[in-house]
């Protein structure tokens, strides 16, 4: 068992976990885009920047990346903390103006109209749905695309991505709600990759209720599973 | 190539290889580097041997091609040996000169050498020439001595004997004790000490320790990394294969630019020769000692260079930093401990085993011991790669060696360490490079871009320059660098169109600790270097462009205007000729004037004009 102090209080950690989530877990309220407890830590929003002690060096660091050490004091609320949180929360701002988890930021920080240009970006490139994908679903449908201000997440050559089960598991991680999921009867569509996929319907109650595509990886990458358990919807297995 | 398999047969391949030799044979020594090739050596090569043939002289005379001289400006570069004459501009018209005059009638011919720019006197010798007189060139130096294809010309200058010598008369712990003592020092940029590196990574534990030698060189107008591994591929190799022993590793990479095809050529021709001879592979030298190098190709993006981003493109996914919470010695590429060094610090190795880490430590600082080749660029007038010990201060390194600046006019700044470092200003011209002095002054050693600013270079413009290099070359993963170094840039072109505002320098400042603070690698971390150091130093021309819209230097193009001088315009028409929208009028010979509202502000009429009439306000 890990012990160390957040705000001066003592929390304890198992080997491995990182200060978010043990911050996370013991209550304390630490702002976060680009984290998932599922998910590898990734360190790109910037959000969760808090002060951490080790030995005698204080310095600004993500917790969402940061091991969970014996002895570390963590600091959530420093002046330091605020001030960079702020600016990220204001650059943030200045790229996706109309995102609602973005606005409830800025007014809980008191971040007013940011000093720079406006863009209208609702993706914050936080990349949950990218590891999502890879992580938990083993698809890999989409990526990083291109890199410093013309970065973004789509799939290879930004055309319909041919390994795309059509899960939905990215639009589900979405912080800003970016990802679109159409469907009807007939077919289950992700409207931001552009992938459109057939759906299945259930041998007992006839309901759409998954794309084929879908039900066929999920057949292959599970074992010792009734081969008719992926032919009947949730309600009906 | 014979099999190399113990030190004594080194040793006599190398008396071998010498004894076969003439010192005395007339040689024709013509630098293949990168500069000289785009001035047109390969033609002035191949001249050569065409003549040579024609004269019957191809057996009495060689022909080499060696790596970069140094000397970029004066390319293409020919030295004749063994007497060293050194003649510059050669051009292939000059090849049967040359060969009829100098080599068969011992006559040199005075309009290929060296103008002395003050004193007007021809310099017959290379090493007379006052940019090469002030250098130090223990690493450099071999460059200009040796073909880099050949592992013959390597072994014939002592290559590969640090090698034999760590083999057989030191343990790997000894040589990282070597190593700490010589105080050498990460070339790369960082200047982490090397030996303790090295250390770190023999005692953490793994199934495999990988060595490797970053050649991803990506600051604007720095080159003297690929200079070094087209120029002298062995001496890298060598370091690294001394590296390995010490640390343990099995297995290296070297991981260079695929813009760099020279390098990457020479770098694996040079490592063919050595799994030939054997001195790369299995029981190296008969120690017992197994080691392979592979050649992985970088594609482009100058955060590859930043280590954890290097080893995520080795590994084959996507070049972006991770965070160093555990550090790359102990977890690197495929999670096993790897000890990465730049292209000059691999090369110091062979030297300081060579000669020993006294005579090593006696060159240079307190904290930096050692040489540093830079590439001195900008406005100066002997353009070209420079080695000089650490210590010596930059204003020696500009006009003692660099030769002051063009057309007289005054020095303003002089930019190190890339996009990362900072501008330092005249005032401070006295500053030694030395990694921690260097730092001090809000710049930093960097891998050793070194740019020369005149009177003329405007510092708002300059750190939009590198703000713009920045932005696109952000891996964009931390929203602070990303979206950071954009804003920075939109403010810093708002300022140099003439939109900056009250407050903006403020902003700037705001914005470059949250980008410093809150970025992951370094490349974010000392991104806004060039913005705050360019405020630090010249603040009043921030604000000039700000409050009172104007330019000082006459750059910025919004805040400029061209006229022409009554006085001085003799009519000529040459500027009206040159501008391109055609925005100047005016008779032969008599005044013409340029209309502000056409005017594009390219500067053709000002480059055109030979009698100093156009002018900007």
């Amino acid at each position: 068992m890990i012990k160390f102090t957040i705000d001066g209080v003592e929390v304890e950690a198992e080997e491995g976990q990182n200060v978010l989530q043990v911050a996370l877990d013991n209550g304390f309220d630490i702002p976060h885009l680009c984290y998932h407890e599922a998910l590898e830590p990734y360190g790109a929003c910037r959000l969760c920047q808090v002060e951490i002690t080790k030995g005698n060096r204080t310095r600004l660091t993500t917790s969402c990346n940061y091991p969970a050490l014996e002895g570390i004091q963590v600091q959530t609320g420093t002046e330091k903390v605020i001030k960079a949180r702020k600016m990220v929360i204001e650059l943030l701002l200045a790229r996706s103006p109309n995102v609602p988890v973005i606005k409830d930021l800025a007014e809980e920080y008191s971040v007013g109209t940011p000093r720079f240009t406006l863009g209208d970006d609702d993706c914050i490139l936080c990349g949950l749905c990218e590891r999502v994908c890879r992580e938990i679903v083993g698809v890999e449908a989409i990526s990083f695309l291109g890199r410093g201000s013309d970065r973004k997440v789509g799939p290879p050559l930004e055309i319909n991505p041919q390994t795309c089960i059509g899960c939905g598991a990215c639009a589900y991680v979405c912080p800003t709600d970016c990802i679109k999921v159409e469907e009807n009867e007939n077919e289950r569509t992700i409207v931001r990759w552009g992938r459109t996929l057939p759906m299945k319907k259930c041998k007992v109650c006839g309901r759409s209720f998954a794309p084929w595509f879908q039900l066929d990886y999920f057949g292959k990458i599970t074992e010792g599973i009734p081969s008719d358990f992926w032919d009947k919807c949730p309600d009906c297995r | 190539m014979k099999r190399i398999d113990s030190p004594k047969k080194l040793e006599d391949i190398r008396k071998e290889i010498i004894g076969a030799r003439d010192p005395d044979k007339p040689c024709i020594t013509i630098c293949s580097g990168t500069g000289c090739r785009a001035f047109g050596s390969e033609n002035v090569t191949e001249s050569f041997r065409k003549e040579l043939k024609k004269h019957g002289l191809e057996e009495t005379i060689d022909v080499r091609t060696t790596g970069c001289h140094g000397f970029c400006e004066k390319g293409p570069v020919v030295v004749i040996n063994p007497h060293g004459i050194f003649y510059q501009k050669v051009s292939p018209k000059d090849t049967n000169e040359i060969i009829t005059e100098t080599l068969l009638n011992n006559k040199v011919i005075e309009r290929l050498l060296y103008t002395h720019p003050e004193t007007g006197q021809k310099i017959v010798k290379e090493s007379e020439i006052p940019f090469y007189k002030g250098q130090m060139r223990v690493i450099f130096g071999n460059n200009g001595k040796i073909d880099p294809t050949s592992i013959d010309d390597y072994i014939a200058i002592g290559g590969y004997s640090a090698l034999s010598i760590t083999l057989t008369d030191y343990s790997p712990v000894e040589i990282i004790e070597i190593i700490k003592k010589s105080g050498l020092r990460g070339r790369g940029g960082g200047g982490f000490p090397a030996g303790v590196k090295w250390e770190s990574c023999r005692n953490a534990a793994g199934n495999k320790h990988y060595v490797i030698c970053n050649a991803d060189e990506g600051d604007p107008g720095a080159y003297m990394d690929r200079s070094l591994l087209e120029g002298n591929p062995h001496s890298v190799l060598e370091g690294m294969i001394i590296g390995a022993y010490a640390i343990g590793s099995d297995e290296g990479y070297i991981y260079v630019r695929n813009e760099y095809p020279l390098a990457v050529r020479n770098v694996e021709i040079a490592i063919a020769s050595l799994k030939e001879c054997g001195l790369l592979g299995e029981n190296i030298l008969g120690s017992g000692l197994n080691f392979d190098i592979k050649v992985s190709r970088g594609g482009g993006a100058f955060v590859c260079g930043e280590s954890s981003a290097l080893v995520a493109s080795l590994e084959g996914r996507v070049g972006e930093p991770r965070a160093k919470h555990i550090h790359r010695v102990e977890s690197g590429i495929w999670d096993q401990p790897t000890n990465l060094n730049n292209v000059e610090t691999w090369a110091n190795v062979p030297l300081i085993i060579n000669k020993g880490v006294d005579w090593y430590t006696s060159i240079g600082t307190e904290g930096s011991k050692g040489t540093k080749i830079f590439s001195l660029v900008g406005k100066v007038n002997n353009t070209g790669l420079v080695e000089v010990p650490m210590g010596m201060n930059i204003k020696e390194i500009v006009y003692e060696i660099g030769g002051g600046i063009p057309e007289g006019r005054k020095l303003k700044a002089v930019q190190t360490g890339g996009p990362s470092g900072g501008v330092i200003p005249e005032s401070l011209m006295d500053v030694p490079v030395d990694f921690d002095r260097l730092t001090d002054v809000g710049s930093m050693m960097g891998s050793g871009g070194m740019i020369v600013m005149d009177d003329k270079t405007c510092m708002v413009d300059t750190a939009k320059y590198f703000m713009n290099f920045l932005r696109g070359e952000s891996c964009g993963k931390c929203t602070t660098c990303r979206e950071g170094t954009q804003r920075m840039y939109e403010i810093l072109e708002a300022i140099s169109n003439g939109d900056g505002k009250e407050g903006d320098i403020e902003l700037l400042e705001e914005l470059s600790w949250a980008v410093a603070e809150g970025s992951l690698c370094a490349l974010g971390q000392t991104a806004p270097n060039p913005v705050l150091s360019t405020i630090r130093y010249f603040r009043d021309e921030y604000e000039a462009h700000i409050k009172e819209k104007r330019c000082p230097a006459g750059v910025c193009k919004a805040l400029i205007t061209y006229s022409i001088d009554e006085e001085n315009c003799t009519g000529c028409g040459a500027c009206k000729k040159v501008c391109p929208v055609e925005a100047i009028t005016g008779e032969k010979k008599e005044l013409h004037t340029i209309d502000p509202d056409k005017c594009i502000r390219c500067g053709a009429c000002m480059a055109a004009c030979n009698f100093d009439a156009v002018k900007v306000v």
